[in-house]
């Protein structure tokens, strides 16, 4: 029973940071139907940037907390500029080319991007400290969650309420709903559609950012291609819950991390990343829509 | 007055850029002994960099919108249109330096060469499924594993040779694309794009953790070469004998496609790219003309596969992975989807180039990264853009044929 | 007179919309039947719904080639249907752009040829004599919409009323007994509707049928021998011209949309 609360909540931490993820590239699909083939990257670059930022203020001496938000603040500023650039670099220019053209652009944004890092950075794994302290009061559970986990969760579950009250309640909400509902009509009442799509890239960044140091936290270190097996789970994920839907990315990841949880705790961990493919290969095959996705008829 | 604005919009971006590229291109960090390194002369590289490529990025996007409006040519046009004039002298002089290439370089450069013949025999045949049909397969590098797989393990488990294999792996291959593309191929294209990287990812997996079946991370070795009717043959002999061998293919996979383009199957592939619905409205078999096309290609990397085995005589699973597949993809939109003559320069120019201009072997993946998206940007039709062939026909006073 | 298209009772749901109310329809051969409504009445619909682009939700569709027995061609997909004999053309156009005017025909053919792939790499005699019979077949079919003199030029360069009637080409080039033509007149000028109106009425002289939803009512009554209106998915009237015109039922669906 413990061993199945462990991998539960293991899954369940997963799941959070596939959330964190997915929702980048569900909100992206949902406002301009890309998949944004580059947002793993951007992920990645949100965690090398934490790294670097982590490690200059180590050398300055900062105390841990204000590093840690420091570090935070500066992964969620960078990510957030990648996307808004990537966006206007690789995808606007296509927005009337054929369905495929951004794909391939974004294809290679992401290669491009990842050898950037490599070649900027290095190829090793660079150990992440952990910028996440250790409770005294989780002590007592510690074998079954760990305190950087009982933080991702909370993160996760805030950003995730922080989001729903933007696209409910603020007027570039209802923009951003407007736009992904039917874009030509959102233009006509006068929605700046240029705007809504650089917001969405910037919240999706953000999201990912969060996602990537907390992770890059938690595991102890990261490499120039954590963001493309990252991507592609998330990516999963999204289409798990119904590409489109916010709430339905989060979903897709919870079901995403409690497969792999369970399926690596209790079969084998071998084929981890076999066990995600396949559910992304047999959910794109049956149920396209995903589980909360509509299907789309298109009109003719 | 325009020019002015230009440059102070450039200005503009180039300091953008050295913002988004301070973290990653100055600091860098040496976790170990805590010391932090600040590279202060890429911030100047990434300004002037980025300050010319926006300048001439805009200039081409004047022009174009220039050009854009006045262009109204009859048939598609390409800038690389050889005149006819030109094509025998053309054509003898490439036929001789294929011919006297491994006789006059060296065995490292034969193989080389081989390896971007390899590689454009890869293209023509994703270009198929890519820039023909409009499917697009980021697996490819799958229906390649299970080409070189097929030789390596039937090599060492009935010690087949490689002219058996050369078929069956073909054969294989393109069993393995009906078997795929059966489940895949009624999906919307973006999500077959990421069906087929998830079949790929899945087939590689498979070789990693499967021992038993594919001795796993570390490969097979001492794959046999191709025989010359059982005759031994030294390494270099070996290498030029391969170095033939794959002008052959290629030539023979030419001369296919090429009448593939031009037949009622190929233009059923290219209308299913442009208009699936309006395709099926005329009559034509969907997912039977979209299964062709996906086993056709799958047919070409099998083959392929089984002549890379032979030919480096060591294959593991790290040679298949979504890279590979991304450098073909990268060939193909280079060259032009759907233009041969496109693929196979693109092919010499990415494989080529970096083996050759050694300060570029670093920056391979960057460039073809790069040259992805600055194509879709810039050029999407190709290097090549692929021509429509012309017909000619007598005016007719066939009375039963006019209108009134 | 046999009819060859018979629709029973076909009902078609989006969602909770229905386009498509328990619809009723024949058609005859060689004659020319017009289907008519204000926007949005679902003519469109009945269109993608009888060949195939959609599944319908409720009803059949039956179809009687000329020398063959009635058959249900409801559930089959678009290219079975077209080649069964019923070829059709979309409202918004849907060219093959990037190929030839001539191409664009030979698509066409596609469903009444064969050759395959081995065919195709190897060339032997029989494929190239069906090749040739193919540019032959599709120029021919260019000269009788007029528009052999623009063989090789992309498709989208050509004029809009140009375009439509390479759509209409494109159709017959599947050799169909029965013709659908959506809004083939839209965008037209004057002289092009003309000569659309010559080329529909050749075609139904040389014994073809057709189905052809139109807003352009002076062409609708010239040439059509009997109307089905529609309005919100249900029929509203039948008839002749002359009936449609003085149904108090049809002025009062049009007018109360144009008011
Ligand atoms: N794929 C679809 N999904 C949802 N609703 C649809 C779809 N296709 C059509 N509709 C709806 O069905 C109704 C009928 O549309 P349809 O296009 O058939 O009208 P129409 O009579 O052809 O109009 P028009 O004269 O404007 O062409 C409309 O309300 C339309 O919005
Ligand atoms: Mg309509």
């Amino acid at each position: 029973m413990e061993y199945f609360l462990e991998l539960f909540l293991g899954g369940m931490t997963r799941g959070s940071i596939y959330a964190l993820i997915a929702l980048g590239y569900t909100m992206v699909y949902g406002i301009i139907g890309l998949i944004n083939f580059a947002h793993g990257e951007i992920y990645m670059i949100g965690a090398f940037t934490a790294l670097i930022t982590a490690s200059v203020l180590t050398i300055f001496g900062l105390n841990p907390f204000a590093i840690l938000v420091l570090a935070g603040l500066a992964a969620v500023v960078y990510s957030s500029a990648y996307g808004f650039t990537i966006e206007k670099v690789a995808y606007k220019p296509l927005r009337n080319a054929p369905r495929l053209s951004p794909l391939i652009s974004a294809i290679g944004m992401s290669i491009f991007l990842q050898n950037y890092v490599l070649l900027a950075q290095t190829s090793d794994f660079m150990p992440f400290p952990n910028l996440i302290p250790e409770f005294a009061f989780m002590e007592p559970w510690a074998h079954i969650i760990g305190s950087s986990e009982i933080v991702i969760l909370a993160v996760t579950a805030v950003a995730m309420v922080l989001l729903t009250l933007l696209i409910k309640f603020t007027r570039i909400g209802k923009a951003m709903r407007a736009t992904a509902q039917d874009r030509k009509m959102a233009m006509l009442v006068g929605v700046n559609i240029n705007r809504v799509i650089s917001v969405t890239f910037i919240i999706g960044s953000s999201l990912a950012a969060i996602g990537g140091l907390l992770i890059a936290s938690h595991i102890g270190q990261i490499n120039f291609y954590i963001g493309f097996i990252a991507g592609i789970k998330a990516f999963t994920a999204a289409v798990l819950g119904g590409i489109g839907s916010i709430p339905g990315a989060v979903l897709g990841s919870f079901v995403l991390g409690w497969t792999e949880s369970f399926a690596t705790g209790y079969i084998s961990s071998d084929y981890e990343d076999v066990f995600a493919f396949s559910l992304l290969v047999l959910i794109l095959i049956f149920r396209p829509a995903g589980i909360l996705g509509r299907s789309e008829s298109k009109k003719v | 007055m325009f020019f002015v604005n230009e440059i102070k919009k450039s200005l503009l971006i180039s300091c953008w850029f050295i913002f988004l590229t301070f973290p990653i291109m100055v600091i860098r960090i040496n976790p170990y002994e805590e010391i932090v390194d600040y590279r202060w002369n890429n911030l100047i590289l990434v300004g002037v960099g980025s300050f010319i490529l926006s300048l001439v990025g805009r200039a081409v996007q004047r022009r174009r919108e220039k050009i854009g409006q006045n262009d109204t040519d009859q048939t598609a046009g390409s800038t690389f249109r050889i005149a006819t004039k030109m094509y025998v002298p053309l054509v003898a002089l490439s036929v001789l330096v294929i011919c006297c290439f491994p006789f006059v370089f060296s065995t490292y450069q034969t193989n080389i060469m081989t390896t971007a013949l390899i590689y454009v025999v890869l293209g023509l045949g994703l270009n198929i499924v890519v820039g023909l049909a409009g499917l697009l397969d980021l697996g490819y590098v799958a229906f390649y594993a299970v080409g070189a797989y097929s030789y390596a393990l039937l090599n060492y488990h009935f010690g087949l040779g490689f002219w058996t294999v050369l078929p069956i792996g073909a054969g294989l291959g393109a069993l393995f694309g009906i078997l795929l593309g059966f489940p895949v191929l009624r999906l919307r294209g973006d999500y077959l794009a990421i069906v087929t990287l998830g079949f790929g990812e899945i087939i590689r997996l498979i070789l990693e953790n499967w021992n038993d079946f594919s001795f796993g991370p570390s490969g097979i070795a001492n794959i046999p070469r191709p025989s010359f009717f059982g005759m031994e043959m030294s390494l270099q002999a070996a290498t030029i004998y391969i170095y033939f061998l794959m002008v052959g293919l290629a030539v023979f996979t030419v001369f296919v496609v090429n009448r593939l383009q031009h037949s009622r199957i190929g233009r059923a592939w290219i209308a299913l790219r442009e208009d699936e619905i309006a395709c099926q409205a005329m009559g034509i078999d969907k997912t039977k003309t979209k299964l062709t096309a996906f086993a056709l290609g799958a047919t070409w990397a099998g083959m392929m596969g089984v002549v890379f085995a032979a030919k480096t005589t060591f294959i593991n699973p790290a040679s298949f992975t979504f890279l590979e597949s991304a450098i073909i993809l990268s060939i193909v939109v280079l060259g032009g989807m759907g233009s041969i003559l496109g693929v196979i320069i693109a092919a010499f120019i990415l494989i080529l180039l970096p083996e050759y201009l050694r300060a570029f072997s670093d920056y391979r993946m960057l460039l073809f990264g790069a040259t992805m998206v600055m194509m879709m940007v810039f050029r999407p039709q190709g290097l090549v853009a692929p021509r429509r062939r012309c017909y000619q026909f007598r005016k007719t006073d066939d009375p039963a044929a006019g209108i009134k | 007179m046999k009819p060859i298209l018979t629709v029973d009772k076909l009902s078609m749901d989006f969602g909770g919309l229905r386009a498509l109310d328990r619809l009723d329809l024949e058609i005859n051969t060689g004659e020319i039947v017009a289907l008519i409504g204000p926007n949005g009445a679902g003519k469109s619909t009945f269109f993608n719904c009888i060949t195939g682009i959609y599944l319908p939700t409720g009803g059949d569709v039956y179809l009687t080639p000329p020398h063959g027995r009635k058959k249900i061609i409801n559930g089959l997909k678009p290219n079975q249907v077209t080649k069964k004999g019923m070829a059709r053309t979309f409202q918004n156009i849907r060219l093959f752009t990037e190929m030839t005017v001539l191409e664009n025909i030979m698509i066409g053919r596609h469903c009444r040829t064969k050759a395959s792939i081995l065919g195709a790499v190897f060339k032997g005699p029989g494929t190239i004599r069906e090749e040739k019979e193919i540019v032959e077949d599709s120029y021919r079919i260019l000269v009788k919409i007029g528009l052999a003199d623009s063989v090789n030029m992309k498709a989208t360069n050509l004029p809009y009323g140009a375009q439509r009637r390479l759509e209409i080409g494109r159709a017959l080039a599947t050799e169909p007994f029965l013709l659908l033509l959506d809004e083939p007149a839209a965008g037209m000028n004057p002289m092009e509707t003309k000569e659309l109106d010559d080329l529909i009425i050749s075609l139904r002289d040389e014994g073809m049928a057709i189905l052809l939803i139109e807003h352009d009512m002076k062409l609708v009554m010239s040439l059509s021998s009997r109307i089905y209106v529609m309005d919100y998915g249900k029929k509203i009237a039948q008839g002749t011209p002359v009936e449609i015109r003085n149904n108090p039922k049809v002025i009062k669906a049009y007018l109360g949309t144009e008011n």
